[in-house]
């Protein structure tokens, strides 16, 4: 009950600066995924036909997931041009992060359409370039972006972390209420970023249905 | 160089000692020293056991498969040496289950190879029309559809109208009717006979289904292994002694839904 009052005075005294974190967190999640589809979703038409490099670049995108967010934000910082403090570091962990879900889904969207549409669409003599952007993509479209979606709550999630490197967002009140032990800040950070999770995954979700086919 | 333009005028599609095998270690052999005309105008049935290599003999004529020995001509010109989209657009083909596109209508699965081959809006909206007249289902009802609001008789009309579309002089079709329930199934055989009476095109169609073959073939190719075992018209077949045929025929008597 007094937590509860005490965070809702906490929020309206500093609305500006929630309101502002969380336009700095959203800022940071959407260049992310930008740039994560537009490496992920060409990638995973790439590697469709190529086994070999779909082996590898699937294993590399796994790897990058399997380290602890804190560790791959404190790796890249000595790095030359991608590294030091600030957004630009937590950009590139966040795009490494997004990069397996999108790769993965765009890979088996592509590969899991019915072999006799693919074959059809070969015999009637279309050109492997119209197969994939006139069959393969479309009915891929939905898994793809349920991968989409997936790597976008996964972002919104490890952005928070981000704050530890300097890069703003909603992870700022989440450290410094840790550090302050104070559950209002710990709260500012954490229910707005829950809140845009959900709904990222409401309206991706929406999108998804709407391109369903079958 | 005579006899050249004279076997282009007589057969449409010539196998001259084609083998195939699959290109691995095992290099298993698929078809073996097929040799075989098709004149223009015949329905030409490819009988034979799952495995006996006809769904191969068809994928060689329309060059999605290449032979490893021998030539495979199309029109006079071996399916190496052809641009296979080219070719592919000039050869109607049709699958069990139809394999319609799933995300487009009726009339734009029907209307596929013609917006291909860039016929115009209205040209290829006209010739949708004529198609789907022509196999029974009314343009106003069905165009509209996607695939999965069809019976499965529907989806195979729909096939066949799409591999019609671009008029091909060639058709092949690849057990078209074998997913379907016996009654549908004899309604579309009965249907395509007459149609394939009336459009004059060359068709190649593979069956394990002895009685297809004799009610749709003006001659039946019975494959064993990968070779041509025997091949004669239908009346004629039914008295060979061969074992192969033999078998099938004994088939006759005991398939499910005889009613002959």
């Amino acid at each position: 009950m007094n937590a509860t009052s005490s965070y809702w005075s906490f929020l309206t005294e500093h609305r500006e600066e929630v309101w502002s974190a969380t336009a700095d967190h959203m800022t940071l999640v959407v260049i992310a995924m930008l740039i994560a589809i537009v490496i992920a979703v060409p990638l995973g038409m790439f590697i469709v036909q190529r086994p070999a490099l779909r082996a590898v670049s699937i294993s590399i995108a796994n790897i990058f997931q399997t380290i602890p967010s804190l560790a791959l934000f404190g790796l890249l910082i000595p790095i030359p041009f991608i590294g030091g403090i600030g957004r630009r570091t937590a950009i590139v962990a966040l795009v490494l992060y997004a990069l397996l879900p999108i790769l993965r889904n765009t890979y088996v969207g592509l590969s899991g359409i019915d072999s006799a549409v693919l074959e059809a669409a070969e015999a009637m003599g279309m050109t492997s370039g119209q197969i994939l952007f006139r069959v393969r993509f479309p009915l891929a479209l939905s898994v793809i972006l349920a991968g989409i979606r997936t790597a976008t709550i996964i972002t919104i999630g490890v952005a928070t972390i981000a704050a530890e490197i300097g890069a703003g967002g909603l992870g700022t009140f989440i450290f410094r209420g840790v550090a302050l032990v104070s559950d209002s800040l710990i709260l500012a950070g954490a229910v707005p970023a829950a809140l845009l999770a959900l709904l990222a995954d409401f309206l991706l979700g929406l999108l998804e249905r709407r391109l369903r086919v079958v | 160089m005579n006899a050249k333009i004279k076997n282009f005028s007589q057969n449409l599609i010539e196998f001259r000692d084609v083998s195939f095998h699959i290109n691995d270690i095992l290099r298993r052999v698929v078809i073996s020293e097929v040799s075989l005309a098709v004149p223009v105008g015949e329905t030409l049935v490819l009988l034979g056991r799952s495995g006996s290599g006809k769904t191969t003999l068809l994928r060689l004529i329309n060059a999605m498969l290449l032979p490893s020995q021998g030539q495979v001509l199309v029109q006079g010109r071996s399916t190496g040496e052809w641009d296979p989209i080219r070719l592919r657009r000039g050869i109607g083909y049709v699958i069990q289950e139809a394999g319609l596109f799933p995300h487009f209508t009726v009339a734009e699965n029907v209307g596929l190879v013609p917006t291909l081959e860039k016929w115009g809006r209205c040209r290829t909206a006209a010739r949708v029309g004529e198609l789907l007249r022509l196999v029974g289902l009314d343009p106003a009802e069905f165009a509209d559809r996607r695939p999965r609001e069809l019976s499965g008789g529907q989806r195979q009309r729909v096939g066949v109208a799409r591999a019609l579309a671009a008029d091909p002089p060639i058709l092949l079709m690849d057990e078209p009717f074998g997913a379907l329930d016996p009654v549908t199934r004899a309604e579309l055989q009965r249907e395509f006979r007459a149609l394939a009476q009336r459009l004059q095109k060359t068709i190649v169609f593979v069956t394990h289904d002895l009685r297809e073959a004799l009610l749709l073939a003006s001659r039946i190719v019975l494959l064993e292994a990968g070779r041509i075992v025997a091949a004669a018209p239908p009346e004629e077949f039914l008295r060979l002694e061969h074992p192969e045929v033999r078998a099938f025929v004994a088939s006759l008597g005991t398939a499910p839904g005889a009613t002959v």
